[in-house]
């Protein structure tokens, strides 16, 4: 009795064993967001009055050009490196492999303020690297370091290279070694192996890199917070001032429907890309 | 390059990469043994009164107790209401549409600051929720996409033929879920309980909103700290959590191995 009415396969059953997590997706994520966005949208000043005004800052408009300078920066550091170092990985025997791939997962577990902190230490007006340059006569007095741009890209690249790697290693462990080797067979040079075979096998991964680091680093708190401090404020750091510090609600949920949106479209449009390249990926 | 072995210019920056990971996390270790009262590296002497001074300052003993009450409620949470969710996603793969299990990803897809900022402005002040409460909803919600995902990905190699058979033998299909189904995926739930709880404990941009009189995680209280003073109580503490992160990769290496993350 009770089996057969189990095995009705009607989507009852499948519907009330997600309702919970469904409905709470809803109520706590899409409804609260959807209520920040949309009351952006009813001001007294008219619709648009507050993305108007916000564009019309000068300094406002700079944070998001900063912010996303600091992204794009980040990615193409990450995606370099990281593409590097995935495939040295990739082709690594078996246990030294695995000690590799947790040695990279360490760190990503390592919380964001710890990594944000580590920076601060070497970074410093009297960091290690300034007393190992001025040991060595290499700078006569310390290098101001902190709370410029560099210092940011740095400690986001650390946050960020480790995500690039894993999300690169199955990608470069799943193309056979026997295509790379027809290509040199065939008398292409290993810089055309690189460029018209490994690089367009990897773009599926390489795309999916690239999203988790640029979307991470657009809405990092944080490492900017901790190594640029005033001087480098990024959209996240502007939206904790203008909701905690300023109570200027509209301002906050201005910016927090532009992060919205930014996000979601790199998202969307990434995947778009990523698909009409490689139909099989998802 | 392209033969099976990389171009010894390759493996240079490779370590090189692996040098720049692991130096920075062997300095704050370094920075929390030392003597002095500032921070420094190489330590000069060795001592640990540092980390007796986490546990002498209030507000990282109060923080790290709540931060450690939030990601284990938190955890909890996600994986009741997320364990029926990646089962049904699976068993009635067919039955239900595919948005649904796009939904479950969405907490990762929204920027996390601006989810802590809604969440403050719908719970705490909309509702008036206290502040532990939104802190916990807000901290279930960041890791139900982890429980969901890495729990659908140990059904997915699950053979539900065996939960067929049970069932056409007269197991009641709720007995079936807690005997058969379950076991089978023991590795997935400590998995996704593992990465929730350490993705919690981290979290800075949600909670960077859900804190108020006498309630703060410890992450937000190391930002605070490391903001007034600049001494090596924050190595220490970093070294602390670093010393979790280590005991829980220790357990799940020995429970599933750790290249399942890669996927």
């Amino acid at each position: 009795m009770t089996s057969r009415r189990f095995w009705r396969r009607n989507g009852a059953t499948g519907w009330a064993l997600t309702a919970p997590a469904t409905l709470a997706v809803i109520a706590f994520l899409i409804v609260p967001i959807g209520a920040v966005i949309a009351g952006t949208f009813m001001d007294p000043r008219g619709a648009f009055a507050p993305y108007i005004s916000y564009f019309n800052s000068g300094f406002r408009t700079t944070v998001l050009f900063r912010t996303l300078q600091i992204s794009a920066l980040t990615t193409i550091i990450s995606l370099i490196f990281g593409f590097m170092t995935a495939y040295v990985v990739s082709r690594a025997p078996g246990k030294l492999k695995s000690l590799l791939i947790v040695a990279a997962v360490f760190p990503l577990l390592t919380g964001v303020v710890v990594r944000a902190f580590a920076w601060l230490i070497i970074l410093g007006r009297n960091g290690i690297l300034n007393q190992a340059l001025l040991a060595l006569g290499v700078v006569d007095e310390p290098l101001e370091m902190l709370y410029t741009q560099g210092a940011v890209i740095v400690g986001m690249v650390y946050l960020f290279v480790p995500l690039m790697v894993l999300s690169l290693v199955g990608v470069l462990e799943n193309i056979p070694k026997d295509v790379l080797q027809a290509s040199s067979s065939l008398g292409a040079s290993p810089m055309a192996t690189f460029w018209q075979v490994l690089l367009p096998l990897a773009v599926p991964g390489l795309i999916v890199g690239a999203v988790l680091v640029f979307t991470g680093s657009f809405t990092a708190y944080a490492t900017p917070q901790l190594l640029g401090g005033e001087r480098q404020t990024v959209l996240a750091t502007l939206l904790q001032q203008r909701a905690m510090v300023s109570f200027d609600w509209v301002g906050a949920s201005t910016i927090a429907a532009i992060m919205t949106v930014i996000t979601i479209s790199i998202v969307l449009a990434m995947s778009h890309i990523a698909r009409r390249i490689n139909p099989m990926a998802t | 390059m392209m033969s099976d072995r990389p171009h010894p210019l390759l493996i240079v920056v490779a370590a090189l990469v692996y040098l720049f990971l692991m130096v920075p996390l062997v300095i704050v270790v370094g920075a929390a043994l030392s003597d002095t009262t500032y921070l420094t590296f190489p330590p000069q002497g060795l001592s640990l009164r540092w980390f007796e001074n986490i546990f002498q300052i209030s507000a990282f003993r109060r923080t790290i107790v709540t931060s450690l009450q939030i990601a284990f409620l938190g955890t909890l949470i996600a994986l009741l209401i997320g364990i029926p969710a990646a089962y049904a996603l699976n068993r009635f793969r067919v039955e239900l549409p595919k948005w649904l299990g796009t939904l479950f990803v969405l907490p990762i897809l929204v920027p996390e600051i601006v989810f802590g900022f809604a969440l403050l402005k719908s719970l705490t002040v909309g509702t008036g929720a206290p502040i532990f409460l939104a802190l916990l909803i807000g901290h279930t919600l960041i890791v139900l996409p982890y429980v969901v995902r890495v729990i659908s990905a140990s059904l997915a190699s699950f053979d539900f033929s065996i939960e067929e058979a049970a069932i056409s033998l007269g197991s009641a299909p709720v007995k079936t879920f807690f005997t058969i189904v379950l076991p089978n995926v023991r590795g997935g739930v400590i998995a996704a309980f593992i990465l929730a709880f350490i993705t919690s404990l981290n979290d800075v941009s949600v909670s960077l909103f859900l804190t108020g009189p006498g309630i703060s995680t410890l992450p937000i209280q190391i930002l605070a700290h490391v903001e007034q003073f600049f001494d090596p109580t924050v190595a220490s503490v970093s070294v602390l959590l670093m010393f979790l992160t280590v005991a829980v990769m220790a357990i799940v290496e020995r429970t599933l191995g750790l290249t399942f993350l890669a996927k």
